[in-house]
């Protein structure tokens, strides 16, 4: 039953992507400036961009809280779903930074500039790479899940520290939404057709993130399963 | 509070007799500074370019010589099962957490006060407002050894902890590491105490924060 459940999402996740792919690349209309002229299409890949950056936060997010509940409750399974959502948020934030490298590269003309949210956003990734290095580097399970899991903590409260700090300097980075606190808007989303894409592609991303971490889950409980096996056969 | 105190001054008593941390520390910091000033001796007459580079320079000399008294601050403590001892003591865990600290700390200070003057000789450079650039330094130093303590305790047990802990401390340490080379580069441009206020603060909420927060894991870093 529970293997027919998630079919069902892999497969509801795959409907997901390709629509929103559809989407990105045929159902969307030009992009024209203020003149009338039509734009180049670089702004398009803004509907990767933003749903991962979010799932990538969410990712994390879950880390913390599997840690805190490991420390408190010394149970497996939320070492398990920490390292899951780890790695699979390492991968995101990845993501996040390639799309909005290529998007940089074509609208500013440098692959990357010191500026708040890509300097967090490198902070971020580069914790929790760390966070699979430390992960990697105990050998003892009891001890790697506790130890992770401090680190864990330790290392998301870091992060919106890390933005604060950060803007000491000016932003560059276009804020879609909502007031800026700094520098210019990025002028928004207006039409339907562009924010219906944008909410598409959360919930394609947003699906292929809870696919993946189902299934990682799973791998990982089979894989302590293994273990146990092992140790018990010796 | 005070039995914190004494651990610490037991770490500094131990530390000052061998004197085996302080003066590689030292050294290490001296020999960056000679390299940088080697590397840079082109632009060394003209000072509007120390002026930009110092600040940078500074920090990477105090942190890559904190990384390696931080890596000592537990790993000390591995042989003859010292460690084990030291949770025996009839102390809170959180007070080892805070001696440890304020112990490296203190190592810190040390060699900067010997690392400034270096600089300032080397680079053919005055500091402006000693006062006002010994408080960002205080504060920048507490934040890495606040967070640095916490993690040499986490990774005293790995196999490869000397490597593992300055990649795990560097990304941490980013708050803390902008906003004082920040307000260091704007004392140095001749600014005053008013202008770099932002930084400090931020600086001290870091500090707040992490030794707040690493006062109540640490716990979870000794067992087992």
């Amino acid at each position: 039953m529970e293997n027919k459940k998630l079919k069902i999402l892999a497969f509801v996740t795959t409907a997901l992507v390709l629509l929103s792919m559809y989407m990105v690349f045929f159902s969307l209309p030009v992009m024209r400036s203020g003149a009338g002229e039509v734009l180049d299409s670089s702004f398009k890949i803004f509907y990767f961009h933003m749903p991962i950056a979010i799932t990538a936060y969410f990712a994390f997010f879950i880390v913390f809280a599997a840690s805190v509940m490991q420390l408190k409750s010394h149970d497996v399974k939320w070492d398990i779903y920490a390292r899951s959502a780890a790695e699979i948020g390492v991968i995101f934030a990845l993501l996040v930074l390639i799309t909005g490298s290529i998007w940089a590269m074509a609208t500013w003309g440098w692959y990357w500039i010191w500026e708040p949210r890509l300097t967090t956003s490198l902070a971020l990734f580069l914790v929790y790479v760390t966070y699979l290095l430390l992960r990697q580097a105990i050998e003892d399970p009891e001890s790697r899940a506790r130890l992770a899991s401090v680190f864990g903590i330790v290392g998301f409260v870091s992060v919106p520290l890390s933005f604060f700090s950060i803007r000491l300097w000016r932003s560059a980075h276009p804020l879609m939404f909502g007031e800026a606190m700094y520098g210019s808007t990025g002028g928004g989303l207006e039409g339907s057709n562009l924010q219906f894409t944008l909410v598409v592609n959360f919930l394609a991303f947003l699906a292929l993130f809870l696919t993946l971490f189902i299934y990682k889950s799973n791998m990982e409980i089979l894989k302590e399963e293994i273990h146990v096996l092992r140790v018990s056969r010796r | 509070m005070i039995r914190s105190l004494y651990i610490a001054a037991k770490d500094l008593r131990t530390e000052l007799r061998t004197k085996q941390v302080l003066n590689s520390m030292l050294v290490f910091s001296i020999v960056v500074m000679v390299i940088f000033s080697l590397s840079l001796s082109d632009v060394l007459s003209d000072s509007s370019v120390i002026d930009r580079l110092a600040p940078g320079l500074l920090w990477i000399a105090f942190i890559f010589a904190g990384m390696l008294g931080i890596t000592r601050t537990f790993a000390s403590e591995t042989e003859n099962s010292c460690l084990e001892g030291l949770r025996l003591c009839p102390v809170d865990s959180a007070a080892i957490y805070t001696g440890k600290a304020i112990s490296s700390m203190c190592l810190m200070f040390i060699v900067e006060i010997v690392t400034v003057p270096v600089f300032m000789v080397l680079f053919n450079y005055n500091i402006p407002n000693i006062p006002v650039i010994s408080i960002v330094i205080l504060l920048g130093t507490a934040g890495f050894s606040v967070v640095g303590t916490l993690l040499s305790a986490l990774t005293v047990k790995t196999r490869t902890r000397e490597i593992l802990l300055p990649v795990l401390l560097l990304p941490l340490l980013v708050p803390v590491l902008i906003p004082a080379v920040m307000a260091t580069g704007k004392i140095l441009a001749g600014e005053g105490i008013v202008q770099i206020i932002m930084e400090l603060r931020l600086i001290a909420v870091y500090d707040i924060i992490f030794f707040t927060l690493a006062r109540m894991l640490f716990d979870y870093t000794l067992e087992g």
